[in-house]
């Protein structure tokens, strides 16, 4: 049985199909090792080879990687869910209300959510083992700066998924956060040295027109708020996040992939 | 078993953990070898979070906190935490064990450093990976149904009202700082310090291998930050902040009525009114001069004095600009437990209150 089924495996294989997609034979030889990783898009971000010991989970705690899987989850589910979710105060809950109930397969929303904690997670335990590793240091000073971009970008994409919901949970945690921007210095109404934004004696920073209105699209947290957290959350963050993670990857390569002792120069091709 | 459950919420105040948990991140870099060679230390600290876990869920209060769907991530985080460090730790007393031998880390044996190809020996560990993130992730989200609470209501505030939870730390800061400063200023201090790592960070050694001795202060500081600042300040704001964000151990009923007795004192009103019995001046620059020199003492004389004396070897090491960088960044992290001892002791609310311009530290 197994023969036969391998028998028909490798007639598929020479099939004018199968050649067009995958072009060459499994790489077994160096040469074509090397080609694998080089030839394809998906791992031409990866080095061709690598230190062993860039290899270990006790090293790395794979927790960079794992980041960056939750992050392709969170897209897949995301979009899935874009479906359903209407951000209007008028639908979004009830939206929310039919994706638990009539969606089949409902799965999508929990792993979103799942997913989305479990990010911001991984992303503190990457910089944590980043650090403790001491994988910031030269050549690699400017990829942990756009780490830390990745991670407060991690934070708002959060932070913005976190009033789509629009319950009371969503509402008020939001709440509470945009709550800050009020009191920034110079910039809101209550924050200390925006009296002295004033011309003529009219005040430039009013709740009308500060930092907060900004952020909200209004004095409260309402349907203006909602539409911008689903702007930035579905194309403005994503965007952002997107072009630094590819950067961010790059350079890792650049450097010489996986911190190690060395003296920190490329090791990898 | 009440008594037990009251002396235990009693150690959960604020003020006693966050000593006992200085005082425990001090004893594990100071007897490191111990708590990650030894194997029952090894097994008391990975252990007892989850026993203290396991047995608190059987207790109602603990439970009530414990099962809402959005804590289950935190409480994994905390484990975690915990045992990376552990982890982490363990390798570099090892790799500290080896230099003072003379030999070469771990990471840099000829075998480490032999080179290997990424297809297919990463690809398949990456793979790996995925399948194993997948299970656990379709699983969880099987187990546990993502909550959804009333319909948002602008007229009906909830109570506590909690900021996202990994901003709790934060909202937990709100407490002892205005919004300016807990919501917009540390959070960019935050920020900044953490991009600054790199180039105020003078010591070329440690990089890529794990190791303590090579960067106690770097490691203590940074872990002091993470481990104190960010993640025991979430786990305070998650599990044991209650109604009115008022304390409440980790056994004790959320009571909506619970009423803490505050009467917290300006400084101005310390020196003013309590030592030198005058009234309180009129003019703010002189009503607040006392808070205002201190202030400025603490944030530009004291990075001087430390340039001469403590930290001078830092001084050298790093050069004038990134020590005056480190050090401010340094003391704004320590102003926050400073500020947190100063209110549980004397009552204190504000260094500097300048309420007419919505300057208060």
């Amino acid at each position: 049985m197994m023969g036969r089924l391998k028998g028909w495996f490798s007639d598929f294989t020479r099939t004018p199909v199968w050649k067009s997609v995958f072009r060459h034979k499994m790489p077994k030889d160096p040469k074509n090792r090397a080609l694998a990783v080089l030839t394809n898009v998906f791992l031409h971000l990866h080095p061709v080879r690598m230190r062993k010991q860039g290899l270990r989970i006790s090293y790395t705690w794979c927790m960079g990687g794992v980041s960056f899987f939750l992050f392709l989850s969170l897209t897949v589910t995301g979009i899935l869910l874009m479906f359903y979710y209407r951000p209007t105060a008028q639908h979004a809950y009830p939206d929310m209300l039919d994706l638990m109930e009539s969606a089949t397969l409902g799965l999508m929303r929990e792993m979103h959510r799942w997913a989305g904690h479990l990010m911001v997670i991984t992303v503190w335990l990457h910089m944590l083992r980043v650090f403790l590793t001491g994988s910031y240091k030269p050549p690699r000073e400017f990829n942990w700066v756009i780490g830390v971009v990745l991670l407060v970008l991690t934070l708002l994409f959060s932070f913005t998924g976190y009033l789509l919901p629009w319950d009371q949970l969503a509402m008020w945690a939001v709440t509470v956060g945009s709550n800050m921007a009020r009191a920034s210095p110079g910039l809101g109404v209550e924050g200390p040295g925006s009296q002295l934004m004033a011309v003529g004696g009219v005040p430039l920073i009013t709740a009308g027109s500060d930092v907060r209105f900004v952020l909200l699209g209004g004095r409260f947290v309402g349907e203006g708020a909602l539409l911008r957290f689903y702007v930035l959350h579905c194309i403005g963050i994503p965007f952002i996040f997107v072009m630094l993670l590819a950067t961010h990857f790059w350079r890792i390569r650049r450097d010489g992939g996986i911190s190690g002792p060395g003296k920190g120069g490329p090791m990898a091709m | 078993m009440d008594t037990i459950q009251s002396w235990i919420n009693v150690l959960f105040r604020p003020q006693l953990l966050i000593a006992t948990s200085i005082l425990a991140l001090l004893g594990f870099c100071r007897y490191r070898k111990f708590c990650t060679q030894n194997k029952f230390m090894s097994a008391a600290i990975l252990g007892f979070p989850l026993a203290f876990f396991a047995v608190s869920a059987l207790e109602e209060n603990f439970w009530i906190q414990f099962k809402r769907p959005d804590n289950v991530p935190i409480s994994f985080m905390l484990w975690f935490v915990v045992f990376f460090i552990w982890l982490a730790m363990k390798k570099g007393v090892e790799n500290d064990d080896r230099i003072a031998e003379g030999r070469p880390v771990y990471e840099a044996e000829p075998e480490e450093e032999e080179k290997v190809f990424v297809w297919p020996d990463l690809v398949y560990t990456e793979l790996l990976c995925v399948l194993l993130i997948s299970i656990m992730l379709v699983a969880w989200s099987i187990l546990i149904p993502a909550p959804l609470e009333e319909p948002a209501n602008p007229q009906l505030t909830p109570n506590p009202s909690k900021a996202p939870w990994y901003f709790l730390g934060l909202q937990e800061i709100l407490v002892y700082f205005d919004p300016w400063l807990a919501g917009v200023l540390i959070p960019t201090f935050i920020v900044i310090g953490l991009m600054a790592i790199p180039y105020i960070d003078p010591n070329p050694k440690g990089n890529g291998y794990y190791t303590f001795a090579e960067r106690r202060y770097e490691i203590f500081i940074f872990l002091f930050g993470f481990v104190i600042l960010w993640v025991l300040l979430i786990f305070q704001g998650t599990f044991l902040r209650g109604p009115n964000w008022n304390f409440y151990g980790p056994y004790e009923y959320w009571d909506v009525h619970k009423v803490v007795p505050l009467t917290n004192v300006n400084l101005s009103e310390f020196i003013w009114a309590r030592l030198l019995g005058v009234g309180m001046p009129s003019f703010w620059l002189v009503r607040e001069i006392f808070g205002l020199l201190l202030l400025g003492l603490y944030f530009f004389a004291l990075p001087v004095l430390f340039a001469k004396t403590l930290w001078k070897k830092f001084y050298l090491q790093m050069g004038l600009i990134p020590y005056v960088l480190g050090s401010d960044l340094m003391l704004w992290m320590l102003l926050v437990p400073i500020k947190m001892y100063l209110r549980w002791t004397l009552n204190l609310k504000y260094f500097v209150a300048i309420p007419e311009f919505f300057f208060n530290i």
